[in-house]
């Protein structure tokens, strides 16, 4: 009975009472102190229940109390678990999360909505640790459900701007159509599970059970019970976790505030599909035609951002990009069975990610919300701190030993390429070629990306020119810590064949254990994933150097390029997103528009307002025509009536009264 | 003496003239009058049952009589206010005419 786990999802959620009924009048000090502290406090004590399950070993638990039962049917407590995984997705998200609130005190500052800014920030985290901590799906959907309103809320927290507001409204829906399958596939798992506890959803003997059944689907047949509730678990990832074919809302969410975007819409809501793909990791094994599914969708998503990620100008809509593309990534990990890799790439994404964020929230902080990196350029000098320490970013998410991406990439594209050469599977070999062709182009696209923003010519506003310095404070020291993380970050799961331990891998529970394995096979284990190491290093080291010639002295190339046929087409596909929203548009927004509207007419206009309301008042309307007529003004007239009825009532009394004296 | 049932025939006729002058005259001050005379028709009905049953009646010896008085100051009460409903009729229309007053016609 770990009661005091309460107390790490309830903290934020104090400060966003407080903060979001008392903020106007206690001042934004006070505001700022309340917010950040809370979180603060909260990574202090996942911190010390993380210290506990390292000393002791074994998973925390806090029972709670019956949350919704009905006898002998169903029975969900709110009950939360602490134990590998749940620690380090605590102390990534209260981590830092609390370096972007003490960042957004910097960014914010003299916002008229500045408590209302900190007491979401403050409402997300809440949901995010509940999402983490709860013990059972419902829980961890009330968490989910939780911070997809965070993010609407964030996204147009500047709501002046009808485009911001229909940024939320987009994420969102998108999200919505996620968790109905999430949703789906949670009721699939009461009915055949009948519990939602997470112990039970992961124990192999019970998956067994159910994965013997089959469920008949209209269109498809016959489906395995366990393939069907992974798909609809999936499809909720697809939602929340930005994967095709639901990730157009993650580019236009950076209408939000830049903390936001580094800390929702990089560094913890976005991962947390992959975060349920490791939470269910044996369920997940048991359908490993799900498993392929996921694995081509993650290459596919992170092979389609990176080429949109190429054409944009918006420096935070590459940053997005990037971010489709990673997390990509990740679910490339977990299709080809590398839960642990995709949860490391989570945990490292998480600091250069939100790193680069920042670093970019600084340039536009600093440019006086410019966002377009045509009009910047040759920054470096006038903010050095913050080019060094998106340069750390930069090359960390590039995959450059020893920082943090490297690690985690090189642990995820070696997943790949053991599944598809040394697993002899066709359709692995493909979706590794996939995310290693990325791998580079993610190097290419994020070298332009600081090469257009820091290097090269100053193309700034001449009106800006001399106004842009260094913003310091809480903003650099945040940059200072992630930068500091983003470097050392891989460090935390050394592979064994580097001389490491897996450390994380092993915590968390992910990592599959080589003990079965004779010497022999071990040591050509390690062969491969030096091969592997070196390939990636290659396409990495290639894109670097390609993107550094063609921003540097090799213009005429670019230029070339650029000027010729597949890259003019190319060069247009990727301005233009692919025009996948322009698709989502003619197909499901417009008809969706055009039936919304038939039906206005119809139901609405026709039938309620014409036939109902106005049928109503027309009906009584007529009625009352016809029978105002008697009401002629004629007093005699009405006396004669009235004496008329007092008449038959006469005669009906004394008909009465003779009956009666009958009896 | 007369009998009950002449008494009673007197009242019923009239009660009838009351009647008829109350729906077939114009003139409210006479449809006012022949309302009087239908009150008093009752009350006529009213004393004659009150004596005819004066000694088996729960009201007693008097019980008729009273009525008739509480009948008698109620018409006084209808009657002024009648009369001077007449007055401000008088006044806004300069005519007592009940065909002429039908304003409120639907």
């Amino acid at each position: 009975m770990d009661i005091h786990l309460l107390w790490i999802p309830l903290l934020p959620f104090l400060g966003f009472v407080f903060n979001g009924l008392l903020g106007r009048r206690i001042g934004t000090r006070a505001v700022s102190a309340i917010a950040c502290g809370l979180p603060i406090i909260s990574f202090l004590i996942s911190y010390r229940a993380w210290r506990h399950v390292v000393d002791v070993g074994s998973p925390q638990h806090w029972d709670g109390f019956p949350w919704i039962w009905i006898d002998g049917l169903v029975e969900i407590p709110f009950s939360l678990h602490f134990d590998g995984l749940a620690a380090v997705m605590c102390l990534v998200i209260t981590g830092v999360g609390s370096i972007i609130h003490l960042y957004s005190i910097g960014y914010m500052r003299g916002d008229p909505g500045y408590h209302r800014y900190f007491a979401y920030l403050n409402l997300f985290m809440t949901f995010m640790l509940l999402l983490v901590l709860g013990d059972n799906l419902l829980l961890m959907f009330i968490g989910w459900e939780g911070v997809g309103l965070c993010s609407y809320l964030l996204i147009g927290f500047w709501y002046e701007d009808d485009a911001n507001c229909a940024a939320g409204r987009k994420a969102f829906i998108m999200n919505r159509i996620g968790d109905f399958a999430f949703l789906l596939g949670i009721f699939l798992c009461l009915t055949h599970f009948g519990t939602l506890a997470m112990s039970a959803l992961t124990d192999v003997n019970q998956i067994q059970t159910v994965a013997a059944q089959t469920l008949t689907i209209p269109l498809l047949g016959s489906v395995g019970l366990v393939t069907t509730i992974v798909v609809l678990l999936f499809i909720g990832a697809t939602g929340k976790s930005a994967q095709i074919p639901l990730y157009v809302w993650l580019p236009d969410a950076m209408a939000g505030p830049t903390p936001v975007s580094a800390l929702i819409h990089a560094a913890t809501m976005v991962t947390s599909g992959v975060y349920l793909c490791c939470r269910l990791m044996p369920l997940f094994q048991a359908a490993p035609a799900a498993l392929t599914l996921i694995a081509g969708i993650g290459a596919c998503t992170a092979l389609l951002a990176a080429l949109i990620a190429f054409g944009q100008n918006d420096i935070k809509k590459v940053l997005a990009y990037s971010t489709v593309s990673q997390l990509g990534y990740m679910f490339f990990a977990i299709g080809v069975g590398a839960f642990s890799a995709a949860f490391f790439h989570v945990v490292t994404h998480a600091f250069f990610k939100a790193l680069l964020f920042l670093g970019s929230g600084s340039v536009i902080h600093a440019m006086h919300h410019q966002q377009d990196m045509r009009k910047m350029g040759g920054l470096r000098k006038q903010l050095p701190f913050t080019h060094i320490t998106f340069l750390v970013g930069t090359l960390a998410i590039a995959g450059v030993p020893p920082l943090a991406g490297f690690f985690s990439k090189d642990e995820i594209l070696f997943a790949g390429f053991e599944q598809g050469f040394l697993g002899g599977s066709g359709a692995a070999m493909l979706f590794w070629g996939i995310s290693f062709l990325t791998a580079g182009m993610t190097a290419f696209y994020m070298i332009r990306c600081v090469a257009m923003t820091f290097w090269g010519e100053s193309r700034i506003d001449p009106d800006l020119e001399g106004k842009v310095h260094e913003p310091g404070g809480w903003i650099g020291l945040s940059l200072l810590v992630l930068a500091i993380a983003s470097a050392l970050g891989g460090f935390l799961n050394v592979p064994e064949f580097l001389g490491g331990h897996a450390s994380l891998g092993h915590f968390t529970g992910l990592q599959q254990g080589h003990e079965g394995l004779t010497e022999q096979a071990l040591h050509a284990l390690h062969a491969a994933e030096w091969q592997s190491m070196i390939l990636s290093l290659l396409i990495a080291g290639s894109g670097l150097l390609l993107a550094f010639h063609c921003y540097g002295k090799g213009k005429d190339l670019r230029r070339r390029f650029i000027e010729s046929g597949p890259g003019q087409l190319l060069g247009r596909l990727s301005a233009n997103k692919f025009y996948v929203d322009e698709f989502y548009n003619s197909v499901f927004v417009r008809p969706f528009e055009t039936i919304s509207h038939l039906m206005f007419i119809l139901i609405d206009r026709i039938l309620i307002d014409g036939i109902l309301v106005s049928g109503t008042a027309l009906l009584t309307r007529n009625v009352g025509h016809l029978f105002r007529k008697m009401q002629t003004g004629f007093i005699p007239g009405y006396l004669l009536t009235f004496a008329c009825g007092v008449l038959v009532l006469l005669f009906m009394l004394l008909n009465f009264l003779r009956q009666g004296g009958a009896q | 003496m007369f009998s009950l049932a002449t008494l009673l025939y007197l009242s019923a006729l009239l009660f009838s003239i009351g009647t008829y002058g109350v729906l077939a005259r114009r003139n409210i001050l006479v449809v006012l009058m022949s309302l009087e005379l239908m009150l008093n028709a009752v009350n006529i009905a009213i004393v004659s049952f009150g004596r005819a049953h004066a000694l088996t009646a729960f009201s007693g010896e008097h019980g008729g009589q009273i009525f008739t008085l509480m009948v008698l100051a109620v018409a006084a009460a209808e009657a002024a206010i009648g009369l001077s409903l007449l007055l401000v009729i008088w006044r806004r229309w300069k005519s007592i005419d009940l065909r002429q007053l039908c304003q409120l016609n639907g």
